[in-house]
């Protein structure tokens, strides 16, 4: 998937191949984010995908191929985990405000960017305290009280339950509609991911398919790697999302982003 | 009250500060056994101060920032665990300390008193050098907090946000080679870690915050010395560990309350 080098690219990795001792653990992969859209990086576990994240943000150096970054890049990054000694006395107010510089206008910032999660009334608890939900919630906002051009999210729901993760899925595309923010998203739950995202990156090492959404789920190479009743379960779950029932029973289809998806 | 107990009060208790200030972060960053190594390299420099003839609170200086130096890079490689490599630098300064001042002649080097500590023999030239390395460590440790707690949560994190993670770094362990240095004056080689973490331990059921924390911590650590020179005083035991005991009751009431108290 070779992408037109473009200066309005958040992020673009051309090539990209990196080494963990003598495993190729991401081949030759290409792949960019662009203001406004979010992109999806799905795979297997030990595809790769927090490698190349890693790669993305500049925190790991690719042994093959080159990263860019847009000059003065601002990335709110959630990590897969982040776990607090229980020595440490950390309030959410304290891990939230320790993301922005101090200044008069915090305390409102602050209230403002757990409220956008839903997570308004967890200010004063112990971050140590919370429920993975919970923490996760907290976590999202810290990355978004940066205002980053780039929201880079490394498995967002892990454990959450099912009714959290679809929520928090609903959460990021509130985000991302009203912050206007590029996202890049790392899962290998395709379900959730596939339900909001502009463009899917299916990786395993290297590039399997990629493209929207619905043209990925039907790619080859997409159904080898996650087996046919996997694949079929995603179409089937798909479908429950592309209309919707009337007052009578009937099927209304929705009227989708991209327009793109036949229903049949 | 004699002025080598007022001297003796006016270090330890910059010094308590400042162990329970830097003494929070070895906490949260599960550095007990850094600390640990560190002091056995100040030996170390003790006798480098010695055998090049200049000041032995520079030779413990320089030689647990180099150490410390040392550390970040040889953990940077992944083929031993950090505490293999820590074990392997603790206890090799530690010989080559003590062949060292087994080197320097005989009576230049009183080895008791840096391994068990002799805050009662602190000179006003002493006080001075406490005063002066402890307002620089003060004034470097208050423009790297924010930093400095930023990694300590999420490292990672911190990298991504612009945080200069490994120059934070090696700015925390140089703040924390004049902490010990200062430190063994106090309660000597072999008590450091204590002065470091016990204080801090004691203060965490205490607080919300790790600006709270590591106040309380810095205030337990006074108290401690306070209390610990009374009781060498009133009982003519060794000061040294006459204040970590005290320290140990602090944390043992915390301990106690805590467990009265459930939150």
């Amino acid at each position: 998937m070779l992408e037109v080098s473009s200066p309005s690219l958040l992020v673009e990795a051309n090539d990209v191949s990196v080494d963990l001792g003598k495993n190729r653990i991401v081949s030759n992969v290409s792949m960019s984010v662009g203001p406004g859209e979010v992109v999806a990086l799905i795979g297997p576990n030990g595809a790769g995908k927090t490698s190349m994240v890693r790669v993305l943000l500049g925190l790991l150096p690719p042994n093959r191929g080159t990263v860019r970054r847009r000059p003065g890049l601002k990335v709110g990054y959630m990590p897969q985990r982040m776990t607090i000694d229980p020595a440490m006395p950390l309030t959410v107010e304290r891990l939230l405000r320790l993301a922005i510089p101090s200044g008069v206008d915090v305390a409102v910032r602050l209230q403002a960017a757990l409220d956008e999660v839903g997570a308004g009334h967890l200010a004063k608890e112990a971050v140590q305290e919370l429920s993975g939900g919970e923490l996760q919630r907290v976590l999202l906002a810290r990355a978004i009280i940066r205002e980053p051009d780039l929201l880079v999210l490394d498995e967002p729901v892990q454990g959450v339950d099912v009714a959290g993760q679809v929520e928090l899925y609903a959460l990021i595309a509130r985000i991302r509609e009203r912050r206007r923010c590029g996202v890049l998203v790392v899962s290998h739950d395709l379900h959730l991911v596939m339900a909001a995202t502009d463009r899917v990156i299916c990786l395993n090492h290297h590039v399997c398919c990629a493209g929207h959404p619905e043209a990925v789920s039907r790619d080859p190479a997409f159904v080898a790697l996650f087996g046919p009743q996997a694949a079929a379960a995603f179409a089937i779950y798909h479908h429950h999302h592309d209309h919707h029932h009337d007052a009578h029973g009937d099927v209304v289809p929705l009227a989708t982003k991209t327009g793109t998806i036949a229903h049949g | 009250m004699d002025d080598f107990l007022w001297r003796a009060l006016a270090a330890g208790i910059v010094v308590a500060v400042l162990s329970g200030l830097l003494g929070s972060f070895v906490v949260w960053r599960r550095l007990a056994y850094f600390g640990d190594t560190l002091a056995h390299a100040a030996l170390l420099g003790v006798a480098v101060g010695v055998i090049a003839g200049f000041d032995v609170t520079i030779g413990v200086v320089a030689v647990c920032a180099a150490v410390a130096v040392l550390l970040v890079f040889l953990s940077e490689g992944r083929r031993f665990s950090s505490d293999t490599v820590l074990g392997i630098l603790s206890h090799g300064t530690l010989a080559i300390g003590l062949l060292a001042v087994a080197a320097t002649e005989g009576p230049r080097v009183d080895l008791a008193a840096y391994l068990f500590g002799d805050i009662l023999a602190v000179t006003m030239d002493d006080l001075l050098a406490v005063y002066a390395l402890g307002g620089a460590v003060l004034a470097v440790l208050a423009l790297l907090w924010r930093p400095l707690l930023a990694v300590t949560v999420h490292e990672e994190v911190a990298r991504v946000e612009g945080i200069p993670v490994r120059a934070v770094g090696i700015g925390f362990m140089v703040l924390m080679a004049a902490t010990v240095a200062l430190a063994m004056k106090v309660v000597g080689i072999l008590l450091v870690t204590a002065l470091l973490i016990v204080p801090a331990a004691a203060a965490r059921r205490f607080a919300r915050t790790p600006e709270a924390m590591a106040v309380l911590a810095a205030a337990a650590g006074a108290v401690a010395v306070v209390g610990g020179l009374s009781g060498s005083l009133a009982f003519d035991l060794p000061s040294g560990p006459a204040i970590v005991v005290a320290a140990l009751v602090l944390f043992a009431v915390s301990a106690g309350v805590t467990a009265f108290k459930p939150r």
